[in-house]
This record gives structure tokens, sequence and C-alpha cells, in this order.
């Protein structure tokens, strides 16, 4: 019993994480949290169910064609809804026209796809009972993820534009580097991510609309418990958390639970907004 | 022969305020007589899209002075209504309780609702704008999940009947005649608090919050009292819906309803009542002439939404406002009437001088104001110069509680002013302006004047609500303080133009004209002549020496020496954070390391 809450609780808190990943990915080019974080991991399960259960694609196809929705829905993130905003005055906009796009498609799926959860094809055959491979496909993808993310970051090129960005924009700027086209890279990137993390989920999340608001919020608590645009962070408070629910889950039965995610989270961010980890002033006078 | 102009002037803009405030009141009144009259001609159907609209306005009334007015931006609004919806039904059902009357009911679930619009709304207080739109978001996730688990008590996923009300509301036109007449009171408490004090002093918070707390506007206090009124609202509206419905399930209260509110008060206009009212009515009815794209509806208000958000942010209420399109004349000069400051300050009591003792803070390493001693007294101009980061706004924000000291006390008469507290500056009558004026660009310049006075308003928030006549009492008095505040700087004839329109010279002023309603014993300026012609420079150093003359002292930090040495009892020259120099004026200019320094030989 206690594995299992505790391989389920690591694979789901995995989702999170990646969803986290995903918030920040974006957050660090832009300055922008986007509501459509949620909605890529939702992307990825229906995107999956869709082309290989319903249209028959090869398992490789599928997951690639999957993964490029991802990023395309990421770049359409930033083109209709950060960029025409990111110069206003009233930086609270990106709120609104990020909250719009997200609805948008979530109705669009809950339309054209439906408003149940269909099943997501099982991938391969390997593992059966505790060790299912639905529990540690999202653990190689957040794995995979995680390692990518660095090599990227530390050895290439384009990875420390992406990291001289987050760090300063002006800066970046007048070195000469092209802001506009590395903001739409890293949130095709943040697409890719999403995309992934309801791939690897889909089939403990299945392929459903309602995914894309949950995985908003519990995506969500990652980044903010673990410090704003800071990958580890987030993985270690996706972690923590996918325990905690499970756990709860398991002690005081699901809606309970969410309560009690719910519940302490707030108690958390009100007694450290700026998170568990890091800290942030800003003058404003 | 001033003063007679003058009053013709006050009692002018009076003239201008009554108009303009009958004028709008019209939309209102004819919203009111063809809705009273409604279920005469709408027929059956159409009363119930009626009542639908009168119970969402219910909840959105409320809602809008938190998204609209305070700018929160509460997205999961609808897990009020829900919670109102159930318990309403759940005590007149007798689920958990003896069965209660409806009424009884409804007012239960407005004071549940009160306590729960706390409980969501207070994280705004310490949270990100992104943060606590995603708590909210949690919340009504919650809810919903709560209703369908809480079997014994709500009846899970089958539901339980919602309640229904004694005669002469049980008919379907008598529940009409229920929800349109709370509406009207919701339209009626919600158009007075737009229009009080604290209705400023919400929209100060969302567009210029370091200036509102200047002005003594306690963020906490105010947001407090928006969310118990909001929650309540939603909560009853809660309540009415389960009426209009006659069974609830949790399926009822999707997040779509929730956007639907907020798009709503989008669509009508921050800081607008008539705006989000004629949004609430027009996505009502809307959906009713187009039935094939029903289910399209939510992607349709998405969409809605976004474009707003792209195209125009103002909303309906801006492209209803006609006044603010005429152009403005466009060589106004500001010609300030000292004369009236007299009227204006009324002899602030003396309590003795503003000193700072042996203040220091550093930014990490860097030592912005290290150890220094200065003394400003009443009725005298006190100027603070020095080059760029030798710390003189550092020592403003300071004395006006912006920064905390590590180092030294600030002290005013006797007693030392708390550190960091600056909402309680202005209650010590320490008034300031700010380096790039802090303005709501979207109210009018009088309105702008008087969030300067919120803290002389004697009413509370219940009584603007009811519009009792404390509250009116203290409108009265603002207005006539900021009419007369505006002429002191000259500008009233521009009153009623919303203050984004104007040039920058004229916000300087305002912003003067803003900390004049505190009456202050101490006015700071932050580098006010910046921007400023010459010829302007010049008359507001005769000002500055007038308000002065009145009593007050005044600190001035500046960059021009003219000003300076034109207007100042005293100057103190700092460089790195210390004291380089301090005298009259002529003994600056002659300082042999400030001509070296700073002003150059």
């Amino acid at each position: 019993m206690v594995e299992s809450i505790v391989l389920s609780g690591l694979a789901i808190g995995c989702i999170y994480a990646l969803i986290g990943i995903t918030y920040n990915v974006m957050f660090s080019a832009s300055r922008v949290f986007s509501f459509t974080a949620g909605t890529l991991g939702m992307a990825g399960g229906v995107l999956g169910s869709l082309f290989i259960a319903q249209m028959g694609l090869p398992f490789a196809a599928g997951f690639l064609l999957a993964l490029a929705g991802g990023a395309g829905l990421g770049i359409v993130t930033e083109i209709v809804a950060v960029r025409p905003v990111l110069k206003s005055l009233d930086q609270h906009l990106y709120v609104l026209s990020t909250l719009a796009l997200a609805l948008m498609v979530q109705q669009f799926t809950a339309i054209k796809w439906g408003t149940d959860a269909r099943p997501f094809p099982r991938l391969f055959d390997l593992a059966h009972g505790d060790f299912d491979q639905r529990f540690w496909l999202p653990m190689a993808a957040c794995a995979a993820v995680i390692v990518g993310l660095e090599l990227l970051y530390r050895r290439t090129l384009i990875g420390r534009a992406f990291l001289a960005i987050a760090e300063d924009t002006y800066a970046a700027r007048a070195l000469g580097l092209p802001e506009r086209s590395l903001r739409m890279t890293s949130f095709a990137l943040a697409g890719v991510i999403g995309a992934l993390a309801g791939f690897a989920g889909g089939e403990m999340l299945l392929a459903f609309f309602g995914n894309a608001p949950m995985l908003t919020f519990y995506g969500f608590i990652p980044v903010a418990l673990g410090g704003m645009g800071n990958n580890r962070g987030a993985v270690v408070a996706g972690l923590l958390l996918g325990l905690f629910q499970q756990a709860a889950n398991f002690l005081v039965g699901g809606i309970f639970a969410s309560v009690a995610v719910f519940t302490v989270f707030i108690i958390v961010l009100l007694i450290r907004p700026e998170g568990l980890v890091g800290a942030s002033l800003q003058r404003r006078v | 022969m001033e003063m007679p102009a003058a009053q013709l002037h006050l009692s002018r803009a009076k003239v201008l305020g009554w108009m303009s405030l009958s004028g709008a009141t019209l939309p209102f009144l004819l919203l009111l007589v063809v809705g009273a009259a409604f279920p005469f001609f709408g027929g059956s159907y159409w009363s119930l899209i009626a009542t639908r609209a009168c119970v969402y306005w219910v909840l959105v009334s409320g809602l809008n002075l938190v998204v609209g007015f305070a700018g929160q931006i509460a997205i999961g609004w609808v897990a009020l209504l829900t919670l109102g919806a159930y318990t309403t039904s759940v005590l007149v059902a007798g689920n958990a309780t003896p069965p209660l009357p409806p009424y009884l009911a409804l007012a239960i679930a407005g004071a549940v609702g009160a306590a729960f619009g706390l409980i969501v709304g207070l994280p705004a207080l310490r949270l990100r704008t992104f943060y606590f739109a995603i708590t909210t978001l949690g919340f009504a996730t919650i809810v919903t999940q709560v209703a369908l688990a809480w079997q014994s008590v709500t009846g899970g996923g089958v539901g339980v009947a919602g309640p229904i009300f004694p005669e002469p509301f049980s008919s379907p036109t008598g529940l009409y005649y229920f929800c349109f007449g709370l509406a009207a009171i919701c339209t009626w408490m919600t158009a007075n608090v737009a229009a009080s004090r604290f209705g400023r002093a919400l929209i100060a918070i969302r567009d210029a919050e370091v200036a509102a707390e200047a002005c003594g506007i306690v963020k906490a206090a105010l947001l407090t009292a928006v969310f118990l009124f909001s929650g309540a609202v939603a909560a009853v509206a809660g309540g009415l819906f389960a009426a209009l419905q006659s069974y609830i399930t949790p399926d009822a209260f999707t997040l779509d309803l929730s956007v639907l509110f907020f798009i709503a008060i989008l669509i009508g206009g921050r800081s607008s009542i008539l705006g989000p009212l004629l949004g609430i009515i027009l996505l009502t009815v809307l959906p009713e002439f187009a039935a094939p794209l029903v289910a399209w509806s939510t992607f349709l208000y998405a969409a809605l939404l976004l474009a707003i958000v792209l195209a125009i942010p103002g909303g309906i209420a801006e492209l209803l406002d006609f006044r603010n399109r005429r152009p403005l004349e466009s060589d106004r000069a500001i010609i300030p009437r000292p004369e009236l400051l007299a009227r204006l300050l009324d002899a602030p009591t003396r309590l003795g001088a503003l000193t700072l003792e042996q203040v220091s803070l550093s930014f990490g390493g860097v030592h912005a104001i290290d150890g220094l001693d200065l003394e400003i007294r009443p009725s005298r101009v006190h100027g603070l110069i020095g080059p760029n980061g030798s710390g003189k706004t550092t020592t403003l924000n300071v004395i006006s509680g912006y920064y905390a000291q590590q180092r030294g006390a600030v002290r005013f008469g006797g007693t030392t002013l708390p550190v960091f507290a600056r909402e309680r500056r202005a209650h010590m009558r320490i008034a300031r302006t700010f380096q790039t004026p802090r303005i709501v660009g979207s109210a009018s310049v009088l309105q702008n004047v008087m969030i300067g006075g919120t803290i002389d308003g004697k009413g509370t928030f219940v009584e603007s609500l009811l519009s009792l006549p404390r509250h009116r009492r203290d409108e009265a008095k603002l207005r006539d303080t900021a009419t007369l505040a505006l002429a002191a700087v000259g500008l009233e004839r521009l009153a009623a133009v919303r203050a984004d329109r104007l040039q920058h010279s004229e916000l300087r002023f305002i912003e003067i004209a803003r900390a004049l309603m505190l009456r202050p014993a101490y006015l700071l300026l932050d580098e006010p002549a910046a921007g400023l012609s010459a010829e302007e420079i010049k008359r507001l150093g005769a000002f500055l020496l007038a308000i002065a003359e009145a009593g007050t002292g005044v600190l001035v930090v500046e960059h021009h020496p003219d000003l300076i040495f034109d207007i100042c009892h005293h100057v103190t020259v700092l460089n790195l954070g210390k004291k380089l120099a301090s005298g009259t004026p002529a003994e600056i200019r002659s300082h042999r390391e400030v001509v070296n320094a700073y002003l150059g030989g």
C-alpha cells in the first residue's frame, strides 16, 4: 500500500513539476505567468490519444506530432496573448489575455473532442502492478526534461542566450540578442515540455479537457513554492505536492485531499509569499 | 477683489458637478423604468431571462468593486454563488438543521458569503496578481467538489431543491420583482460607494498604490470592507439563483459562469457601474439570439475577453465617455493663486520641527544615507540638493515611511515617527509628491485631488453604501476643499477632465493640490520642477513660498539651482549620503567644496 502511494505520488508529482517547469520557461523569457501552462498539458494527452488511439498512427509519429502541437500552441500563446501586452503600462493585462486564450483552447477541445475523459493508449507493455509503466513514464519524462534543460542552458549558445534574457532583458537586448525570436523559441520549448507532461501522464490523467484547469492550478503550486523561475525548486516542490496529495487521498479521501492541498498551499504562501526558496524585493518609489 | 472670483468658480464647479450627476443618473432611471414594466410587455420567457440577468447583476455589482475598482483579479467568484445557493437551499430544505424560513436562510447565506468573501479575498493583500487569480480559481474548483462529496447535506450529484419565497414572490413574476428590487438596491449601493471616498481610494490602490499610501489609505481595511460586501451579495445572488433554478446540482456552477461575470465587468469598463451593468445584460441576452452558437458561448466570451484586452481596455464605459473626447484648449497656462492658500491650510498646528538624527540606510554595500542630521522647520522652505545618487530621494522616502532606516530616528515635535508606517504619515499631516507624478489617469482631475483628503472623511463604508447624511456631508466637504485646492494651483478649469489627458507640468501641480488636501504641517516635494518651463518654475517657486508663509514646513529635493536659491531659507547639500554643507543659499553658493563638486565654477 505504502509503495503504491509513494509511486503514484512521485508520478503525479513529476507531472506537476513538468507543468511547473512549463510555467518557468515561459516566465524566464517574458516575465509572464501564462494560464496556458495547464492547457498545454491537457493538449499533450488529448493529441496523443487522438493521433495514436483514434487515427492509428505509430507511437513515434503520434508522440512527435503531439509535441509539435504543444510547440505550436506555445508559439500561438506568445504571439496572441503575450507579445501584444508586454509593452502595456498595465502589467496585469497578461493575466487576462492568457486566461482568455487558455479558455478558448479548453472550450474548443471540449466541443471538438467531447467533455468525457477518453482513454489514453497503452504505449508499451513492459511493467505491471506496482511498477506499472504509467508510474514511471512521467518520472522518465521529468528526468529527461531536467537533464535536457541543464545541458541546453549550460552547454549550448542558445541556452546561454535564454539565461541572459531571463537575467536581464534590457542588457541582453543591448548586447544584440534577438529577444523576440528567443522569446518565441522559449514558448515553443515550454509548449513541448507541457505537451510531454500530458503525454507521459496520459495513462494516469486520461485524455480529458478538464485536465487543463486542474493542471493549471496544481502545476502552479510547484512554481509558487519552489520560487519563480527555479526549476530545481519546482521539481522538489512538485514531488512533495504529489506525495502529499496521494497520502491525503489515501487518508481522508479524494475530495478532502484537494481541500487539504489547497489549504496548505494558501497557508504556506501567506507565510512566505516569495516561496520556500528564494526572495525578491522590489523597489517601488 | 480676488475672493468673489474664487467664489464664482466654486459655485460654477458645483453646478457643473450637479449637471453631470443628473446626466449620469439618466441611464439608470431608464433601466429602472424599463425593468419595472418588463413583465407587462416582455412575456414569460423573456421575464425568466430578465430574472437571470438581475440575479447575475446582484453578484456582479459586488464583484465589480473587487475587479473593476480595486483591480483584484478574482476569477473564481462563482464559488460564492455556489456557497450562497447551497446555504440557502440546504437551510430551507432542512437537510442539516430544522427547516428555516427562506428570508432567514437568505440572510444567513449573506453572512456566510461575507465571511468566505473575506477568506478568499484576503490573500490579495500578500500575493501578487497571478498568485491571487490562481487561488480564487482553486477555491472555485474546491467548493464544487465539496458540494459533490458532502452528500448527506448537499445531495451530492443528485442535488437539492431551491428555496421558494413566500407570497407575493412565489410566482415567476413575483420572483422577478424580488430579484429586480435587490438588483436595483445593489446598483444604488455600489454607485454610492463608487462616488464616495472609498470608491476613489479603491481606484487609487489599483492605479497609484504608492500615492494612495501617502494619502493615508490603508489597503487592508478598505479591501476587507469590499470583500465582505462582495461576498455577501454574491451569496445572496446564489440564494436567488437557487430559487430561479428551483433545483441545483454542482453541475450548475461551472467556471464558465465565473468567466461570464468577470468578462461582463471588463466589457463594461473598469471603475464604472453603468458599463458592467450593460455588460451583464448584454451577455445574458446575447445567447438567446444566437441559439446555434450556445455550445460555443464560453469560447466566444473568452474570444471577446481577448479582443477587449487587446483592443479596448477601457470597455463600454470609455466608449460612452463622450465628454472626454472634446478637445482641450491647447495653450493653457497654470496660474496658481496663492491668496487662496490661507483658507485651505487653516494654519496647521505647530508641532515643532521635523528632525532626522543620525539616520543611516544602506542597500547591500552602498551607503545611501550615512549618519544624516537634518532639521526642517515650520514656515520655512528647506532645500535638499546634491548630485545623482547622493541620497536625496532616499532621505525623503525615509521621512515619508517608504524606507526603514537602519540607524537613527526621525522625530516630529517630541515624538519619534514609526519606521516603515507610510500610511500613518498622512495622519501626522506629512504630505509628499513624487518624482514621476503618481496620478489615477482614468479618474477626473477633481477626483484625483479629492483622493488626497480621504482620511478626513468621518463616515464609514456602510454609511457610504446607504448614502447616509454623514457620507453626503463628507463628500460635499471634500468636493469643496478639492475645488479650492485646484483653484489655488490654478487648474480648476480642468476639474472634470480625465487626468491622463493633461500635460506633465499640470500633473505636477495636481500632485501638489492633492498633497494640500491634508492641510500638511510638512510638505515634501521630490523634484517638483522637473519637466516644467522656466515660467512655470517661477510660479511654482512663488507658490511654494506662499505655502510656507501659511505655516507649512516645505522640503524640496531639486536639481534646479535657480529654484533652490530663489526660494529656500535653508539649503542642505548631500554627497554620497553625507552632508557636504548646510546653510543659507548665499553661504552655499560660495561654499568652495559645493561649487567644485556640484554647482561647477
